[in-house]
């Protein structure tokens, strides 16, 4: 079996959400995955980060984030881990267009998303202790068209 | 000399400054606004104050907006889309977004934008059908 893994760990500011998903991209890039797979890969990180960022720190920059990918044959899990307030109801999150925060002009469609692009998608959160969402896709590799 | 790697392609041309930019163009029948790089939480803030501006300032009821030069979206570019388009329609104007690519389509099918947002293919689509409508 083809393994392999990465960490990261990095300030909760917004400015690396970017820095975030270009990093797990280009990590995910061995499996050579299509375009369209790449972005679904980024958007799902960018959503997790932003998620973490504004509802887990509430914009305290002091928090950290930590995002791990492990690679095993065709298939990326992903896990975007904080440690911030938590989430008190988990089912009532990843309703479409439920946000906690509308005066923000949140669209309240990250776990949507995360959902549909990825094949699964676990929340694991405890109020005071932190969210972890934990992510797998499996990659169609192109790479079977030159065998 | 070192080969290039299949590796270094996702990489190309990343740059962690300022990765969005905002043109606007006082058209006769519309403000065009066009976003250039990435629409994220980061920069979403900022594109919703510059509009938001310059809609209030230039008296615009009617907006064109280009993702032509938009590289990444996620779910904080619906929530300024969907702002900008309760902005525009409480002035009785119209919003038209154009030259949307797949990816941002996707999200507008998830988030149910679609249903409500007009859109083209290009800017000269865009203003065509302002023209017609007016």
């Amino acid at each position: 079996m083809e393994q392999n893994f990465m960490k990261l760990q990095f300030a909760a500011k917004s400015e690396n959400e970017s820095f975030a998903r270009v990093t797990v991209a280009a990590f995910v890039s061995q499996l050579d995955p299509t375009l369209e797979e790449l972005t679904d890969i980024k958007t799902v990180v960018s959503e997790a980060v932003t998620n973490a960022i504004i509802h887990g720190y509430d914009n305290n920059p002091e928090g950290i984030i930590t995002i791990t990918a492990r690679i095993e044959d065709d298939v990326v899990y992903l896990s975007v881990e904080d440690e911030g307030k938590g989430i008190e109801d988990v089912e009532q999150a990843r309703q479409p267009l439920y946000t906690s925060r509308p005066e923000l002009e949140r669209s309240g469609m990250g776990f949507t998303i995360m959902e549909n692009f990825m094949d699964r998608v676990e929340i694991d959160s405890s109020k005071g202790r932190g969210t972890k969402v934990t992510m797998m896709k499996r990659i169609e590799s192109k790479k079977a068209l030159y065998n | 000399m070192r080969r290039r790697s299949d590796w270094a392609s996702p990489m190309e041309g990343v740059s962690f400054e300022v990765s969005l930019q905002i043109e606007f163009e006082h058209g006769r029948k519309a403000l065009i606004v066009r976003l250039k790089g990435e629409l994220d939480h980061h920069t979403a803030e900022a594109v919703k104050a510059r509009m938001e501006e310059a809609i209030e300032r230039g008296g615009f009821q009617n907006i064109v907006l280009s993702l032509k030069e938009l590289d990444f979206m996620d779910s904080s570019g619906i929530g300024v889309i969907l702002g900008r388009y309760r902005q525009i329609n409480s002035k009785g104007g119209k919003l038209i977004v154009c030259d949307v690519n797949p990816s941002v389509q996707r999200l507008f099918q998830l988030s149910g934008l679609f249903k409500i947002l007009s859109i083209e293919d290009n800017e000269r689509a865009a203003i065509s059908r302002l023209e017609v409508m007016s």
